[in-house]
């Protein structure tokens, strides 16, 4: 590998192998012959063409939307043009001669197609190893794809136009379906045009995603309202926001987007989207300034690395509880601020302060934030997310066990709350948990664990002697 | 790894003159090559960089060749984009039809990694003919297909073209033995739990956590236990992998401390050799032994890395959860658990915050838990229940914005329209008014009505399938992955994937008689044909002629040895499949082809897979910046897929 490696770098830099051209097979007469060509094996096709199994005729007499009259038409078109225009020939669109190789009567993609080619290789396996490289290689050197399109110039009806676009439509070619959208498109008043896409929904989903692909937003969105699709207007133009790099510009879009029309809930997301933007602009621009000012220690400390411009609104919070967590609830960056803007739930707001106040090992606040007081003023101790999983935040931030031992003893679940405690090494909440199970055989075990001479084992030893205690073992 | 590595790496390139390589999207310098080759997909913003570039060249009055080369075909709408852009005649363009990109011995893909979006999501059927086109090449390569069953919007369509197709041009395949006994198309909206369910095969549980690409793995510092990575092929050659890439994963360490046990002994007989010995075993096992120890070690180190991170994660309490969806039991607890989870993302989130205002953490298991994990198990919920009742539906997607960001709006929407994260509707009855309300009125305005209704319309009804197919295992005991009984080992005993039940039913079937009502459920469009182009007259006859010797299986020759040729089934799954797919259809080969000729046996398939695939899709189908990888996916066999299971244990014998 790193032989290949070190190849490909010296490859990268150099520059000593002469290209070849791809002047060999494709110079302008060529390309005149070969029209020449396709133009007469045209007519071969067109003129014995009598299997047609389409009824609908058109003025020509040949079956309106089959491939052999839009292949006639095409034909006197291009013969005109062969001695008209000069060796443009094979560029332009309308000059497109089409020629399939046997065109059945009914598959427009082989208009789009050449004839199939297929790759020589023999097997799998072959291809698996290197002798299937040098079967794909030559591709790469092939003349020329025998690519054409017939032209559709010549369907002007809207009757023919509607003909070709369900015949599209029934060929399962996206690439033919599209092509012929993009025509219709160029040829017929929008007004029309969705109507009759409106009771065609294969179409109209390729022409939607034609136009997104495009970024054809105005006529997307034309579209959208015309099929009275409002959400999705709403949500289409909601979406540009990602291309608006500019914060102040960003938010202005979103402002904007509010009145749109979203569902009652999605309106509501967007507001927030939008509010949320705006605190992360004061909120950076306040914190850049400290920042460089140098005189809030916090910053100095813990510089910040990256900007809270769009990011999430828990990372926002996170932040917050990070860099502003004492702050009045008037200041537009606390996190109080932040929860009730956003009603954010009690459980999501504890588990976010939790963890950037862990980061800061400001063990003080931990414990505020999971303390109650009640109506008597008695403390209690309480959290939304379940005392293993504080455990777990603080364990992470490596909470001293003094700390630790606190919530750990707290976990309800006496299974969970001693796998914790002995995980974590909180010898007495291990302890105590026994006493109070009255399981004296795994106490005994558990004084071999811990440190001999230790005031751990003192305690155990001390229990384990009191005869008050009566033991279920 | 790209589909173009695996073919014609840089020497190749060399060889063939070009001088230098870029990336599209990285302009190439001021001082490049006369000559450009641009070798793309087929992508309108592709054309538009392009465009660009020649734009440029000529305002400031250079002169260059261009030639556009697209892969696997080219679409008008970027030949527009040429035209419009003004340089349409200054560059010349060339197909290059590749379709099919052999993986493994039993395993191809077409490595189309749009796709799934542009069909299931935005309903464009621009990908239908490449698929065509590959049928129509593995048909002449492999000689007629003998008997093709489908199911599946898309799988009909691209049979029928492929049908056109294969009438068009007569086929050059035409006079070959058959090789291909079966073919078996199926979309993958069919069955999108199986693409939502955590891996847990070893290959599967790899590319869940080290992304597969193009049949290749980065392997990282910390799993090669040196400072640099490395790229691993991964395909029956490994020798290590080949053995335990279909195991669950609670088996793979026993099979690697045995073989490192093999090793060992091996390494260890050269104790007591005399020079001659010595001399051979240096020449002729040593180099063999060192790359197999080489290989152990990557997949040690790979395993405990997975290990590592799965416990991280609680990975058990996962598939618990998933379990439960799949059953049907405990919906409230695992809903809440959803809830957890992605609330828990706090703390990922918090860390990448952190990782940039201090020193990254030492800890590579500090993974960047990707927004997608809770995404797909909200998405699994969803589909086994129908939808989510819309007071979850409401406030699990808030949780989710405010966690992950509000765009993903955009995502919820898409999602929706896809019909993986639905909210249940007050109006169930609705589907039999509209079906009242279709008769009544003409074609046309149904397709209108259809569309109305299309929400419902997309019901999963995963419960009612997976009652009648029976894909929850009855559990007597346990279940014992080392020897597993059915394809459910590849979910841990929980479930049968749902794609593969339906493959193995049919072929077991010789059809869909009897299924009528899974049919039903999942919404018709199936088919079967046999022939490869069935019913066509001219080749029908022909095919008639070449075949006299060798009768079609659909016919009453069962127990005709005949038969044993068309062991071989391709399935090929339409936009994507799992790793964990691969090896339930790898199990039923196994299993099938031991017992006895005359049933239908699947001999290999496969494909790709893309359980995170399907989600990185949905996942990025609101920025439509789909970077994920491979979709369509076309499986094929060449019978091997059980042999290459034996070939290791061979090895060991000696």
């Amino acid at each position: 590998m790193s032989r290949v490696r070190a190849d490909e770098e010296e490859y990268w830099h150099s520059s000593k192998f002469r290209a070849f051209t791809f002047d060999d097979e494709d110079d302008e007469l060529s390309q005149l012959k070969e029209s020449k060509r396709a133009v007469n094996s045209l007519r071969d096709i067109v003129d014995d063409d009598d299997d047609d199994d389409l009824e609908r005729v058109s003025w020509s007499g040949e079956p309106v939307g089959s491939i052999s009259w839009s292949i006639k038409e095409t034909a006197s078109g291009s013969t005109g043009s062969l001695d008209g225009r000069d060796s443009s020939l094979q560029k332009g669109p309308s000059s497109y001669a089409a020629l399939p190789k046997q065109a059945s009567s009914y598959s427009l993609s082989s208009l789009f197609k050449g004839r199939n080619k297929l790759s020589s290789f023999q097997s799998l396996s072959d291809a698996l190893t290197d002798t299937g490289i040098k079967n794909y290689a030559p591709e790469l050197r092939r003349p020329k794809a025998e690519y054409k399109i017939c032209s559709l110039e010549r369907f002007r009806s809207l009757q023919d136009k509607l003909l070709l676009l369900d015949e599209a439509v029934a060929g399962h070619d996206g690439n033919v379906i599209t092509a012929v959208l993009i025509f219709l498109k160029r040829t017929l008043r929008r007004e029309i045009l969705f109507r009759e896409l409106e009771v065609r929904q294969v179409a109209l989903c390729h022409l939607i995603h034609f136009l997104r692909e495009m970024g054809e937003q105005k006529f997307l969105l034309d579209l959208l309202r015309f099929l009275d699709r409002t959400e999705e207007v709403a949500l289409s133009q909601y979406r540009e926001h990602l291309n608006i790099q500019d914060v102040e510009k960003r938010r202005e879009f979103l402002k904007g987007c509010i009145g749109l029309p979203f569902s009652a809930e999605d309106t509501s997301h967007i507001q927030d989207h939008y509010t949320l933007l705006e605190r992360q602009i004061i909120i950076e621009a306040n914190d850049r300034h400290l920042e460089m000012a140098g005189q809030s220690e916090l910053f100095r400390k813990y510089p910040r690395k990256a900007s809270i411009l769009n990011m999430p609104l828990v990372t926002t919070l996170f932040y917050s509880c990070f860099y502003h967590y004492t702050e009045a609830e008037g200041m537009f960056s606390s996190p109080t601020n932040l929860k009730k803007t956003f009603k954010i739930p009690d459980k999501q707001y504890v588990l976010t302060a939790l963890a950037a106040r862990a980061k800061l090992r400001a063990w003080g606040d931990v414990d505020a934030l999971l303390t109650t007081k009640n109506w008597l003023g008695y403390t209690k101790k309480k959290a939304p997310i379940g005392f293993h999983r504080v455990v777990e935040i603080l364990q992470r931030n490596n909470a001293p066990v003094q700390v630790l031992q606190e919530y750990v003893r707290l976990v309800e679940d006496v299974e969970t709350r001693l796998n914790l405690a002995s995980k974590y090494k909180c010898h007495d909440v291990v302890i105590e948990t026994y006493r109070d199970l009255k399981d004296r055989v795994q106490l005994t075990a558990y004084k071999c664990k811990v440190e001999r001479g230790s005031a751990e084992e003192e305690k155990i030893q001390s229990i384990l002697s009191n005869m008050q205690i009566r033991w279920k073992n | 790894m790209s589909p173009l590595d695996r073919i014609a790496n840089v020497s190749i390139l060399k060889q063939h003159d070009v001088d230098k390589l870029y990336k599209v999207e990285t302009r190439p310098g001021p001082g490049a090559s006369d000559q450009f080759c641009f070798l793309v997909r087929p992508r309108v913003r592709t054309m538009r960089f392009i465009a660009d570039i020649v734009n440029a060249d000529k305002m400031s009055g250079r002169s260059r060749k261009y030639k556009i080369i697209f892969s696997p075909q080219k679409f008008y709408a970027c030949e527009m984009v040429l035209e419009e852009e003004g340089v349409f005649g200054d560059v010349t363009c060339d197909e290059w039809s590749f379709y099919l990109l052999p993986l493994d011995e039993d395993i191809i893909s077409m490595e189309l990694p749009e796709f799934f979006r542009d069909y299931f999501l935005e309903g464009d059927h621009r990908w239908i003919n490449p698929i065509a086109r590959a049928l129509q090449l593995l048909n002449s390569l492999y000689g007629p297909f003998g008997k093709t069953y489908g199911i599946g919007r898309c799988a009909k369509m691209s049979y029928e073209l492929w049908r056109d197709l294969e009438e068009e041009n007569e086929s050059e395949g035409q006079g070959r033995k058959p090789e291909i006994g079966h073919v078996f198309l199926t979309d993958r909206d069919m069955d999108y739990v199986t693409a939502l369910c955590s891996q847990v095969v070893y290959e599967g549980i790899v590319d869940d956590t080290f992304r597969i690409k193009c049949g290749s793995v980065d392997f990282g510092p910390d799993v090669t236990s040196s400072d640099k990575s490395i790229k691993v092929l991964l395909n029956s050659q490994d020798k290590v992998f080949s053995q335990i890439r279909n195991e669950h994963f609670s088996s793979v360490f026993g099979l690697l401390s045995q073989k490192s046990r093999n090793l060992q002994a091996q390494y260890d007989r050269r104790r007591g050799m005399d020079i001659k010995q010595m001399k051979d075993f240096v020449s002729q096992e040593l180099k063999g032994l060192k790359q197999e120890h080489r290989l152990l070690s990557l997949h040690i180190g790979a395993c405990e890395f997975i290990m590592k991170k799965k416990t991280k994660q609680d990975f058990q309490e996962t598939i618990k959860a998933e379990h439960s969806l799949l059953e049907g039991f405990d919906i409230r607890e695992s809903t809440s658990f959803i809830e957890e989870h992605i609330d828990r993302q706090v703390r990922p989130w918090g860390c990448s915050l952190l990782q940039l205002t201090h020193p990254a953490p030492a800890d590579p298991c500090s993974p960047q838990v990707s927004p997608i994990e809770s995404l797909r198990l909200m998405c699994l919920l969803s589909i086994t229940e129908n939808g989510l009742i819309p007071k979850d539906y409401r406030s699990l997607k808030t949780q989710y914005l405010q966690s992950y960001g509000p765009e993903h709006l955009l995502t919820f929407h898409n999602l929706k329209r896809i019909g993986l994260l639905t909210e249940q509707s007050a109006g169930e009855t609705l589907t039999a008014v509209e079906s009242k309300v279709s008769k009544l009125v003409t074609d046309r305005a149904a397709g209108k009505i259809t569309d109305a209704f299309n929400s419902l319309a997309r019901k999963s009804n995963f419960r009612a399938i997976s009652k009648k197919l029976g894909l929850i295992p009855r559990l007597d005991g346990e279940y014992d992955l080392k020897m597993p009984r059915d394809m459910a080992y590849v979910f841990g005993g929980a479930y049968m994937p749902l794609s593969c039940k339906i493959i193995e039913q049919v072929l077991e079937r010789r059809g869909w008689q009897g299924l009528e009502e899974v049919v039903r459920l999942l919404n018709g469009n199936e088919f079967s044909a046999s022939g490869s182009a069935g019913g066509l007259g001219a080749l029908g006859l022909a095919a008639g002629t070449s075949y006299s010797a060798l009768p079609y299986p659909d016919s009453t020759v069962e127990d005709n040895p005949a038969w044993e040729s068309q062991r071989v089934v391709l399935a090929v799954f339409l936009g994507g499949c799992t790793f964990s797919e691969i090896a339930a259809l790898r199990f039923l080969g196994k299993e099938r082809g031991g017992k006895g000729k005359g049933r239908a046996q699947v001999g290999a398939r496969g494909s790709w897979r893309c359980s995170q695939a399907v989600l990185s899709n949905q996942h990025q189908l609101s920025r439509g910046e789909g970077v994920s990888r491979h979709t369509a996916i076309l499986g094929s066999g060449r019978g091997r897929g059980w042999e290459c299971q034996c070939y290791p244990t061979a090895l060991l014998g000696h």
